[in-house]
């Protein structure tokens, strides 16, 4: 699985980088970024759909390619 | 640092008083609320002793509210209106921010006077860009060791005492002293934010020359900073230098941007956090059941901090409408406010399960405290920073508290709410 952030939505409230530090991380303004690929491993799953469902812009997608 | 004529002070004359005369002003209406559909006012005593028993009772009813006090305002309840009217920027606009019964000039958007709460775009996006990166997560992470110190001298000075104020001896003070320190500011000048945030953001309902004249005094204040900051030899590594000396489209900012940033970050840092930092502390003096799971393990507090701020979200927001709109079943006028209740948001039984509830490990929590869209809280990090240091350290330092006299809590009124009497019994 892999997750991505949608740039047009993610206004910096940084809850993904908060709940998935070994996923996401931030910019210089804040800005959650994906860390690698996106590449999400089984162990890292539940944090990824934790980080999906507490972004408050429903920015983050987490798909099934990867 | 040099001289710069851009703060060159200029005398006021009597009676011109700023950008502010050339607004409009409605009737100050005052009084017991008749409905709460058709009358509604934040400012009275039954709103801020318990505003959620009113707003879930308008969105099951209502669910968009309106007043004709303020010159009229309308008050969506629902989690989706607050969101939808959070994006639309195109027919809102944040000119001002605080409602209040004086409606500055239309040409004061898009920069507003304390830029970028108070800009829309294209200037919005320009101005906010100056400020994010000073307040970033890893950025406000340099204040934590001070943060934490200061919690603690606080309660160190609670030694020997069985009842004290956690409003105003421990919640309050957080917020001052690290914003203070973050502009600058002298740290002791506290109490003076104190009364400026309450002049901006309670005297809602005062008469226009004595609300200009606060506002007056706290402008003053601020370049009485930024001259204090120009006359220094060595340039100091804080905010204010960073603003006199920031620039915007290749040209340093106006001067008004400067002391309207300057004011947006002293005034919005302070009673916010004290805001959310009481009404936790409220709460678990009142839940000994979630005060002693947090003192047991105190690895859940991240988790229960973002319910304490979705439960209990400290702030709302204002709007102006642009031009006049059907919305969603009503009809707004040009230049009607809309509040932007981001508490009454975080309790809509649409949007979260058992919104009603306190649940200190929810898991799933997408609340809308720090605002939604293109004007999310620029301190969110900082606010987050201080909640958690300053209940880590009570909790640590104070496992056990109960509320004295519950009877004796006092709710802040207006658009920001917090406890601001708060007797707890810690011996």
């Amino acid at each position: 699985m892999k997750v991505t952030i949608n740039p047009e939505l993610c206004q910096g409230h940084g809850r993904c980088y908060d709940l998935a530090p070994g996923l996401f991380g931030d910019d210089d303004e804040g800005y959650g970024k994906v860390l690698g690929d996106g590449t999400v491993s089984p162990e890292a799953e539940h944090d990824a759909r934790i980080a999906v469902l507490n972004c408050p812009e429903q920015a983050i997608e987490l798909s099934e390619e990867g | 640092m040099a001289v710069d004529d851009r703060f060159s002070r200029v005398p006021r004359e009597p009676g011109e008083n700023t950008a502010e005369a050339e607004g409009t002003y409605s009737e100050i209406i005052e009084g017991p609320v008749s409905d709460w559909a058709t009358d509604f006012s934040h400012l009275e005593p039954e709103w801020s002793a318990d505003p959620y028993r009113i707003q879930d009772d308008l969105r099951q009813r209502c669910p968009i509210a309106h007043t004709e006090r303020f010159g009229g305002a309308w008050l969506p309840t629902r989690y989706e209106d607050v969101a939808a009217i959070a994006y639309d920027t195109d027919r809102v606009s944040s000119r001002s921010i605080v409602l209040s019964n004086f409606r500055p000039p239309l040409d004061l958007a898009p920069i507003g006077g304390s830029p970028p709460i108070s800009s829309d775009p294209p200037f919005h996006h320009d101005a906010r860009k100056l400020l994010l990166g000073a307040f970033t997560k890893k950025e406000v992470a340099r204040q934590e060791p001070a943060t934490r110190a200061y919690c603690h001298s606080l309660i160190d000075s609670f030694a020997g005492r069985d009842v004290v104020d956690a409003a105003h001896e421990y919640a309050q003070h957080i917020p001052m002293r690290v914003i203070a320190n973050m502009l600058g500011f002298p740290p002791e000048d506290g109490p003076r934010f104190a009364v400026f945030v309450e002049d901006l953001l309670e005297g809602i309902n005062l008469p226009p020359d004595e609300r200009d004249e606060r506002v007056s005094q706290i402008f003053d204040y601020l370049l009485d900073q930024v001259h204090a900051h120009l006359d220094d030899d060595e340039p100091r590594d804080d905010l204010t230098t960073y603003l006199i000396n920031a620039e915007l489209y290749g040209q340093k900012l106006p001067p008004d941007v400067v002391t309207g940033a300057m004011a947006l970050l002293l005034i919005a840092g302070i009673d916010t956090s004290w805001s959310a930092i009481g009404a936790s502390l409220w709460h678990l003096a009142d839940h000994p059941g979630d005060r002693e799971r947090l003192v047991a393990e105190p690895g859940l507090l991240p988790t229960a901090l973002e319910e304490f701020l979705r439960a209990y979200a400290p702030v709302t927001m204002a709007r102006l409408v642009k031009e006049d709109m059907h919305w969603r079943g009503v009809d707004m006028k040009a230049e009607d406010w809309i509040l932007l209740s981001f508490p009454s948001a975080n309790r809509d039984p649409a949007q979260f399960d058992r919104a009603d509830e306190v649940i200190i490990d929810r898991e799933v929590n997408r609340h809308a405290a720090f605002g939604l869209g293109i004007h999310r809280c620029l301190g969110s990090h900082l606010a987050r920073m201080e909640l958690r240091i300053a209940l880590e350290v009570w909790l640590a330092r104070i496992p056990s508290f109960t509320l004295a006299d519950p009877g004796a809590v006092r709710w802040s009124a207006g658009q920001i709410r917090g406890p601001r009497i708060l007797p707890l019994r810690i011996g």
